[in-house]
């Protein structure tokens, strides 16, 4: 069955059942490998991308499910305010090690900054928990938040 | 750095060296690069010490300076987040007098000859947290050398004294006149210099990067989604394939009916292997479907009834017979009747999982004359020697691309998942990309073993230890994976952290008892033998601090007058983690130090305990002594990300066995520390011109013991046996 869904800005269709996950219509049928698997039961949060500017599990979100809400990946999500802030906010605190569960950190925390640009501890925990990191980025990542916030504050 | 040149080919003939112009010097030597520039190639001096026979120079490591001034270092380390791809060029580009953004990076192709690691045996691997150690000297000199050769090429094209000349910024620099002249253009000259016998290293106080908090050369392409992991590959026509192997290690497949699964709109192909069954399919969404719709049947071997409890029975019997001697200092036997006071304590370690971010995967093209393997790998010359053996194919047939790591940790030391994926390959025209589950990852690792320990001390009257004693029963992990390493009963790994303690003990007798576990593999896991060691030598020695009634950093100190650099570290962390201060009740600090990995660590680890026995861990203070820093930076994240690493294994770290299948499957089984858990960490340097010491493990074994001696000191719980068992920790009500 053909579905059109909209990533990026751009409409792609795609000939999958109706319940394939959308990450694997991203990274094996669209080739943006960007979003990652980890999990495939939304407990990792590596594929975490935007549908309609909610972080959102890719891997449990059947592609039938999405109709006409637009998609942001990693791939797009510098062309966003927040995420643009949160990805220099990376780059400059040096958070990255494997940088695996990176694509899925910087879509969580770009959504929590868009919606809410001075996040607390509590508002950081609440948003990030659900995204694992085994090489124990987290002390930094949470710098990073507070460092993009500050950024927002100033109206950059 | 331009990371899509970090995949390398082991067929790749453009890379490999000129052979022209080779000095006879025996660890380094240099001549013309195809294409007109500098090629100095580096010989690492083996483990066994044979590097010294100048006939049969095999260089290992090679920097090339071209004609257009870009920097190649081929080299056989890898990046799986450790820092490596940063701070290696960082030694190059010191002593060449180079910005590091013009060091480019080749991952060296498979070849164990060339590439072997000296301080893993001569094995190309990463892993030991070595990288830095191995090549502090030689890639220093080689800068060096490549640094004198350019000066004196400039100094003869204007027939001036090379003393009068300096490099800076890529250039050699003639003050007197002003005349300057880049690295690119004076390469091809400089190959016709004759190498420098001796070349002065810096001094460290003229350090400009080593010591500087350099930027990583690998990130920018992480946080953008660009860059390319193993599981990432695509090349043309590849298919996905996904696999379910036999839940019991060792088990067989019995039956299979594909009806269903074949009909998953997707689903091409149902491969069966002896122990596994695949699905083929065009993406891993329909493969996923399509397994889930395979109903196969199982013979489960002779590993139908096993169970953690049969291994841990297994092990505490073999503690009861002497061991391997790993180390015997003094008479311990003799010590033991003579002390006034007797502890005794007995640990247990469980199977751990690697639980890599990106799951196990191989990508394989095969076919009849070739097979190219794309992957990401510690070890790729064990890649191609595993996938050339599985496929029937010569070696210099198979062509191992390497790729990024998402997490290594020791996992991807192992080739189980390229046979695995050469297997499936077999029977699939073209490329296919082997993905496997989280469930079958975790299912299907190779484990960090179990262990059991049984100690023993004597205390003289002052509570002073006069006799240490230590067996222990466990798998090594070397004696499969390095089996030369392995002599008299023991390895090297196994027993690092049980012997050479910091602490003076007179009297002191190490005893490993070596027990592989029925149908359970074991492999190396972040800080692999220490992992094991340093929670069990720092836990006796809070209980012996705790039987002679002291204090557990007084009576750590008071044992360490010969160790200066271990008593710094301690010393300094209790400083700055408060130490002796008061806490709230159910809240306690535990201290731990080691000297591992050639780096000295101390650790204090603030613990809060719910009354529900629900452990939060909320402050560590670590001080480091890991000899000169090259990163400091790289440091600090090594220690925060070893920290969250051990915590996660002290609180929730176990895989468990019963009927012969690991009872956990995925993150809500096999629990991973989170945002919300993760404490506050201060990581505290003690500057040192000592050699490098290793950096990507020691935080993980340095906090397990931390945190648990932190848990006593909040409950007066003395916690033997891992994980964290919070319902012993409630409080009773």
């Amino acid at each position: 069955m053909a579905t059109t869904i909209k990533v990026n800005g751009v409409d792609r269709t795609v000939d999958v059942d109706g319940d394939t996950p959308l990450l694997w219509v991203l990274r094996d049928v669209l080739g943006m490998t960007g979003t990652k698997f980890g999990c495939g039961m939304a407990l990792c949060g590596a594929c975490t991308v935007h549908v309609d500017g909610v972080a959102t599990r890719s891997c449990i979100t059947p592609i039938d499910s999405i109709g006409s809400s637009a998609i942001t990946t990693i791939e797009g999500i510098g062309a966003t305010a927040a995420g643009a802030k949160i990805q220099k906010a990376w780059l400059d605190g040096e958070v990255v090690q494997c940088g695996y569960c990176q694509s899925g950190q910087i879509m969580s925390a770009s959504a929590l900054l868009a919606s809410n640009p001075s996040p607390t501890d509590s508002d950081i925990d609440d948003a990030m928990s659900g995204n694992i990191c085994r090489c124990g980025t987290y002390v930094r990542i949470r710098e990073a938040i507070k460092q993009a916030a500050q950024s927002s504050g100033r109206g950059g | 750095m331009v990371l899509d040149q970090i995949t390398s080919r082991a067929a790749d003939s453009d890379r490999s060296p000129s052979e022209s112009g080779f000095s006879r010097r025996a660890f380094l030597q240099a001549g013309a690069a195809a294409g007109g520039g500098l090629l100095l190639s580096l010989r690492l001096p083996l483990a066994n010490g044979d590097a010294e026979a100048a006939d049969d120079f095999v260089p290992n490591a090679f920097i090339r300076i071209d004609r257009d001034g870009q920097i190649v270092l081929t080299m056989p380390y890898v990046e799986m987040g450790q820092g490596t791809y940063t701070s290696i060029p960082m030694l190059i580009a010191e002593e060449l007098e180079v910005d590091l953004s013009q060091v480019r990076l080749e991952h060296a192709p498979p070849n164990e000859k060339l590439y072997g690691n000296p301080l893993l045996g001569g094995i190309q691997a990463t892993g030991n947290s070595n990288a830095v150690r191995a090549s502090w000297q030689p890639l220093r000199q080689a800068g060096a050398t490549a640094r004198t050769m350019l000066v004196a090429a400039a100094a003869k094209r204007w027939n001036v004294d090379p003393g009068s000349c300096r490099a800076q910024s890529s250039e050699v620099l003639h003050a007197l006149t002003g005349r300057r002249v880049r690295y690119g253009e004076l390469a091809a000259d400089a190959a016709g210099m004759p190498v420098p016998e001796n070349v002065a290293l810096k001094r460290p106080a003229d350090f400009k990067l080593i010591g500087t908090p350099a930027k990583r050369l690998d990130t920018p392409a992480k946080v953008n989604g660009t860059a390319v992991y193993g599981i990432d590959v695509r090349p043309p026509g590849v298919k996905i394939a996904t696999l379910a192997q036999s839940p019991v290690f060792g088990g067989r497949v019995k039956r299979v009916d594909d009806a269903a699964a074949k009909a998953v709109k997707g689903v091409r192909q149902i491969v069966q292997l002896d122990d596994a069954v695949a699905v083929v399919a065009d993406h891993m969404g329909a493969a996923k479907k399509g397994l889930a719709a395979l109903v196969i049947e199982w013979d489960d071997g002779p590993h139908a009834k096993l169970s953690t409890q049969d291994i841990a029975d297994e092990l505490e019997r073999a503690t009861l017979n002497p061991g391997a001697i790993a180390q015997n200092i003094g008479d311990v036997d003799n010590a033991m009747a003579s002390a006034a006071s007797k502890v005794e304590a007995a640990y247990q370690l469980p199977f751990l999982a690697h639980a890599t971010m990106e799951p196990m995967n191989c990508t394989v093209h095969l076919r009849r004359d070739g097979c190219d393997i794309w992957v990401g790998s510690q070890a790729i010359a064990r890649v191609q020697a595993a996938a050339a053996k599985t496929a029937g194919l010569p070696l210099d047939k198979v062509i191992v691309h390497n790729h990024l790591i998402g997490g290594g940790f020791g996992r991807r030391l192992e080739a189980d998942g390229a046979i695995r994926a050469v297997q499936i390959a077999q029977h699939v025209d073209g490329p296919v990309k082997v993905v496997w589950t989280r469930e079958e990852d975790i299912q299907h690792d190779m484990y960090r073993p179990y262990w059991f320990d049984r100690l023993s001390a004597g205390l003289d009257t002052k509570g002073i230890p006069v006799a240490w004693k230590n067996r222990f029963a466990g798998s090594s992990v070397l004696a499969r994976y390095l089996p030369p390493t392995f002599n008299n009963g023991f390895d090297p790994d196994t027993v690092e952290g049980a012997i050479d303690l910091t602490y003076t003990l007179p009297n002191m007798r190490v005893e490993y008892v070596r027990v592989e576990p029925p149908g359970i593999p074991t492999a190396f896991w972040r800080s692999v033998g220490p992992s094991h060691n340093v929670f069990v030598t720092e836990s006796f020695m809070d209980e012996l601090a705790a039987a002679a009634k002291q204090d557990p950093v007084a009576y750590r100190l008071a044992l360490l007058e010969k160790n200066p650099r271990a008593k710094a570290v301690l010393a300094l962390a209790a400083e700055k983690a408060g130490w002796g201060q008061p806490l709230p009740e159910r809240v306690g600090r535990g201290v731990s130090l080691q000297f591992v990995f050639a780096t000295y660590m101390a650790h204090f680890a603030e613990v809060e305990v719910a009354k529900n026995g629900g452990v939060r861990v909320r402050r560590v203070v670590c001080a480091v002594d890991c000899g000169t820093v090259v990163n400091p930076d790289t440091v600090r994240a090594q220690i925060q990300s070893g920290i969250i690493f051990g915590i996660t294994a002290a609180l929730y770290g176990e895989v468990t066995v019963k009927n012969g299948r690991v009872q956990q499957t995925n993150f809500d089984s096999y629990q991973m520390l989170r945002m919300n858990e993760a404490p506050a960490i201060e990581v505290h340097i003690v500057p040192s011109s000592e050699p490098p010491g290793g950096m990507g493990e020691a935080g993980t074994s340095a906090i397990v013991p931390a945190v648990t001696n932190a848990i006593f000191a909040a409950t007066g719980k003395r916690l033997r046996k891992l994980p964290v068992d919070a319902v012993a920790l409630r409080q009773p009500i």
